[in-house]
């Protein structure tokens, strides 16, 4: 296996410590050392934001980060979106009731880098326009985009958009 | 003991929340890369960099001593497998010719990406580590990328076929040369369709698991029975003893609407291995061999009176196969064909398709399969008639339709057309368009140099593919028939399991299947379960494509419910001492005409079914459950009027889709917010491709669109909001009265955006453009009907411009000249 390193770091609020090649991915860390499989993978280039997860607050492509890089940071995937009582996120709760989704694949990434998009832009109604620019960064096939811009506007018009 | 509340009837109609949702959006569901079985090892894939070659020598020896290698397998070591990968079409009477397809090259590659060895590691790093070690020695052979160029025969793509022509076929009606020779008016057209990727987000997947003689597969699919069938044929096991499952799907299109060379090779490998294997797709391998969609030139002719009736419509459609045929490949320009003369009465008709192969990878199924590309060639072909009448579009559609009192219409093809209005949904778009008013404003923003412009496309399409005897072995010539299971399944305790044989991957199933059982039940649609994509727990099924769910899938499930309601209603009539014709599903219950309070819910039924055998009729069979497979009587046909406004900026030919307006057509909703999401997401497919996406080799047969970086899939920003209205039309071929809807956005996009650039270009002298209309292409159409020569340095094919200019249509053999026409 080569060399390994030590990494520590806090992922939905829980804390880890790893030995980890150096090259090992960010999101190959999440989803095969701890199990977090809501990150998704869709590309090799960084293109299709799939992989979209907060680190220490701000959106990034997991694939794009390696697990080294991420030491000593507080990560937020998928599924550290909804309350530990299983209350959804308001982007959450917007994604289901504004159909923003069909297969699924692109969606944690979706709603990470909107939780990203709505915690710069702060509280408060968001225009189709800014939800579209700063959602450039996340491919979906499926929805043509219509109901995932709907859904991030309903979660900033819940008025509690900010990434948990 | 109920576990079901009351609920009011009826769930259809209504746009639920999707009972799928909450695993997707909180990272709880399960796609085949989410899986991890003990003692898994994992595959990939050494490519082929060349597009056509002998294979001279395979070095494996430092891959396999690579740390953490368990084995290579090229080709030969794949001999005892018992067939090559299928192809499914085989018409009556036609003569094909058919390259083998095996999943590692035998002997020489040819396409760019063609398999040629396989490593099996311990993790995947390592498995892609040994990928690199593999050292193939290729010998260049010619290579031909042009679909045109092949069909000469000067290069060979498979030298032992003697020939790259696969097969041609014909169909039509009526006389179309005399008709065309007749005509006032005949306009003829090159009009090239060019190849595109399915680019589901997720990639393709598969884990195979072979165990105590029982092999497993988890399969990123659309089709998990023709997957297991295959399996059975090709590796000689028996079907009892292959279970293929599609576990959650990240999107399909069509590319996974194939039998695949991966799902052989780890199900082989795990079987002499004794391990499980999973190969993950790249997306990079994606680009290069997840199917290729579209991808025809079309000579077209079209004759008319001068008043504006068309008499005749010629095609003669030369479709770029690849370099092999995947399930489909041949069979998809005639499923289009069916619906060549769309919503018009047209009597002289004919179709010859000559199918070509090229040294690229297979073309096959994506999302319209046929239907979008001779949808766009009609509507495209009508816009450019009206042009030369001097006639509106409009009128011109308007002219020729086919009336809502014609139906059932027979076409000169042999087919039925079950329903259609389409003067309605015509009607109902240009309202909400309001054309005085966009006339107004199209000339007020010329006055300020910009360029708007609108299109018209009015389709209808075929789907809900099924029926048996017409699509099947005989008929049509598909390798088998197209029906759909289902089995309604009421447990003890009154929730209910639905069995079906769709596959679904984004459509939503498992809710709106919900509804239509829950509706014939008197039951709450979250009580009902719907199960699939598993061929182990289901009866054999046929998987979703084609638009075919839920007119065959849905129709199948409700048609299961129907007939357990009438048990129900027996036992309920025997408890209550009534008359069976005396009950009714009710709100929550099966009641009492007349007395809906008297009455029995599904879990009191259930009671008697599975645990009071004395509240059964005397002879009555316990359980309450059936199973059923239903074949309908005729296609289904879909139709709608969508209309397209763009802006184009005449200093950079940047083309702008300003509004979109859709109007479908497909019979009586089930769930309208479904609907909606389907009709968003085809436009977004057709405006992809109409705009920006195109898969582009070099003339040497590399590809140049190999990543999402090249690729240029629309984002966010590059689709607009789309004005959705519907009308509801019943279909006759099925109890229901639905039809598809899943292809119809795509169907119809694309040439209502060509017509609406070209209506905005056209007073500067443009009269003709193929997609995609890139900046490039659109700006040098306008340079040359502007009758400069200071445009950017032309190439024989295309121009060299930067990215931004081009998105991803850059050079390509296959890329016509834009232009005035």
């Amino acid at each position: 296996m080569g060399t390994t390193f030590p990494v520590q770091m806090t992922v939905n609020g829980e804390s880890y410590a790893s030995e980890v090649p150096p090259r090992l991915l960010l999101v190959h860390y999440l989803r095969d050392d701890l199990g977090l499989t809501g990150t998704h993978v869709g590309c090799d280039t960084s293109n299709c934001g799939a992989c979209t997860c907060l680190l220490d607050g701000e959106s990034v492509k997991s694939c794009t980060v390696l697990a080294v890089q991420a030491d000593g940071a507080d990560v937020t995937t998928i599924e550290g979106m909804a309350a530990p009582d299983g209350t959804l996120h308001p982007l959450q709760e917007g994604f289901w009731a504004q159909h923003g989704l069909q297969c699924g694949y692109c969606t944690p990434g979706m709603i990470m880098a909107a939780a990203d998009l709505l915690a710069r832009h702060g509280d408060g109604p968001i225009t189709e326009a800014d939800v579209r620019a700063g959602l450039d960064g996340n491919l979906c096939r499926c929805t043509g985009y219509q109901n995932i811009v709907k859904a991030v506007q309903a979660a900033a018009e819940a008025g509690r958009g900010v990434a948990a | 003991m109920s576990i079901i509340e009351e609920a009011p009837l009826k769930h259809v109609g209504r746009s639920l929340r999707r009972k799928e949702d909450p695993r997707l959006i909180t990272g709880s569901a399960t796609y085949v890369d989410d899986l991890s079985l003990h003692g898994m090892l994992h595959a990939a894939i050494v490519r082929s960099p060349e597009a056509h070659a002998r294979i001279v020598s395979i070095d494996t020896e430092a891959a396999r001593a690579h740390p953490g290698v368990r084995a290579v397998y090229t080709g030969e070591d794949l001999a005892d497998l018992l067939a090559p990968l299928p192809m499914a079409w085989a018409p009556p009477g036609v003569d094909m010719t058919a390259p083998e397809r095996w999943p590692l090259a035998r002997g020489k590659v040819s396409h760019v990406g063609d398999g040629v060895a396989m490593v099996v590691a311990e993790d995947k790093y390592a498995a892609a580590d040994a990928v690199q070690l593999v050292q193939v020695e290729y010998e260049a052979l010619p290579v031909v990328v042009d679909v045109e160029e092949a069909l000469t025969d000067a290069t060979l793509v498979h030298e032992s076929l003697g020939t790259n022509k696969t097969h041609e076929w014909s169909m039509g009606g009526g006389d179309v040369e005399r008709a065309l020779a007749d005509a006032d008016v005949v306009i003829e057209r090159r009009i090239v369709n060019h190849r595109t990727a399915g680019a589901a987000i997720e990639t393709r997947g598969v884990i195979a698991e072979y165990r105590a003689g029982q092999l497993t597969v988890w399969s990123s699919t659309q089709v998990p029975h023709l997957v297991r069938l295959f399996f059975a044929v090709q590796m000689g096991i028996s079907e009892d003893k292959v279970r293929v499952i599609a576990p959650e799907v990240g999107g399909g299109f069509g590319s996974k609407l194939q039998v695949c060379a991966e799902e052989t090779l780890c199900a082989w490998a795990s079987k002499h291995l004794g391990h499980p294997v999973k190969w993950i797709e790249t997306r990079s391998e994606n680009m290069a061999v997840s199917h290729h969609g579209r991808d025809q030139v079309d000579h077209v002719r079209m004759g008319a009176t001068k008043d504006g009736r068309i008499t005749a419509f010629h095609a003669k459609i030369i479709q770029d196969c690849g370099a092999y045929f995947g399930l489909l490949t041949p069979m998809i320009p005639e499923l289009g064909a069916f619906v060549m003369t769309g919503c018009y009465a047209i009597e002289n008709v004919r179709t010859d398709i000559v199918g070509v192969l090229t040294n690229k990878f297979f073309t096959d199924a994506i999302r319209g399969a046929g239907r979008p590309e001779m949808t766009h060639m009609l509507e495209v072909t009508i816009d450019q008639l009206a042009a030369e009448l001097e006639m509106d579009p409009i009128e011109l559609r308007r002219k020729n339709f086919i009336s809502a009192d014609q139906f059932p219409y027979e076409t000169p093809y042999g087919i039925t057309y079950d329903s259609g209005n389409y003067a309605g949904t015509l009607d109902r778009a240009l309202e909400m368009l309001d054309m005085d008013a966009f006339r107004a404003e199209q000339a007020e923003l010329a006055s300020q140099g910009i360029l708007r412009g609108v299109g018209f496309s009015t389709y209808t399409e075929i789907c809900g593919l099924a029926p048996s005897r017409a699509v099947g072995p005989k008929g049509f010539g598909l390798g088998i028939g197209l029906y759909e299971s289902a089995l309604v399944r009421v447990h003890p305790t009154g929730s209910v399991t639905v069995f079906t044989g769709a596959s679904p991957h984004g459509q939503g199933h498992e809710t709106g299947f919900a509804q239509i059982v829950a509706d014939r039940l008197g039951c709450d649609p979250q009580v009902v379960e719907v199960i699939h994509g598993d061929t182990a727990t289901g009866p054999m099924g046929l998987g979703t494509y084609g638009s075919r769910s839920l007119s065959i899938g849905g129709v199948a499930a409700a048609h299961a419910a129907e007939k357990l309601a009438e048990k129900c209603k027996a036992i309920v009539a025997f408890n209550l001492e009534a008359a069976v014709e005396d009950i009714d599903v009710g709100s929550g219950k099966f009641s009492l005409a007349g007395d809906p309070d008297k009455g029995m819910t599904l879990a009191e039924i259930a009671g008697c079914a599975y645990i009071d055998a004395t509240a059964m009729p005397e002879g009555m069979e316990l359980g309450l459950e059936q199973t059923l497979i239903y074949d309908p009587s005729n296609f289904v046909f879909p139709f709608g009027a969508h209309v397209c406004v763009v802006d184009v900026d005449a200093v950079t030919g940047k083309v702008d889709v300003v509004r979109w307006i859709a109007v479908d057509d497909c019979g009586p909703a089930i769930n309208p917010m479904l609907i909606d999401g389907q009709i968003h997401g085809g436009v977004a497919h057709g405006i992809g491709q109409a705009l920006y996406e195109q898969v582009v080799y070099d003339e040497r047969g590399q590809l140049v669109t190999g990543t999402f970086m090249d690729y240029a899939l629309p984002t966010a920003e590059e689709i607009p909001g789309i004005e959705t209205d519907r009308t509801e039309t019943p279909s006759p071929s099925n109890s229901l009265g639905v039809k598809g809807i899943g292809e119809a956005g795509t169907i119809a996009a694309t040439p209502a955006i060509v017509n609406a650039v070209i209506d905005a270009l056209r007073h500067e002298g443009v009269t003709y453009l193929d997609m995609p209309l890139t900046p490039m292409r659109v700006w040098q159409a306008l340079q040359e009907a502007r009758g400069r020569g200071d445009g950017p340095r032309s190439t024989e094919q295309g121009v060299a411009l930067s990215p931004e200019a081009q998105g991803s249509a850059g050079s390509g053999p296959t890329t016509p000249e834009g232009g005035a026409a």
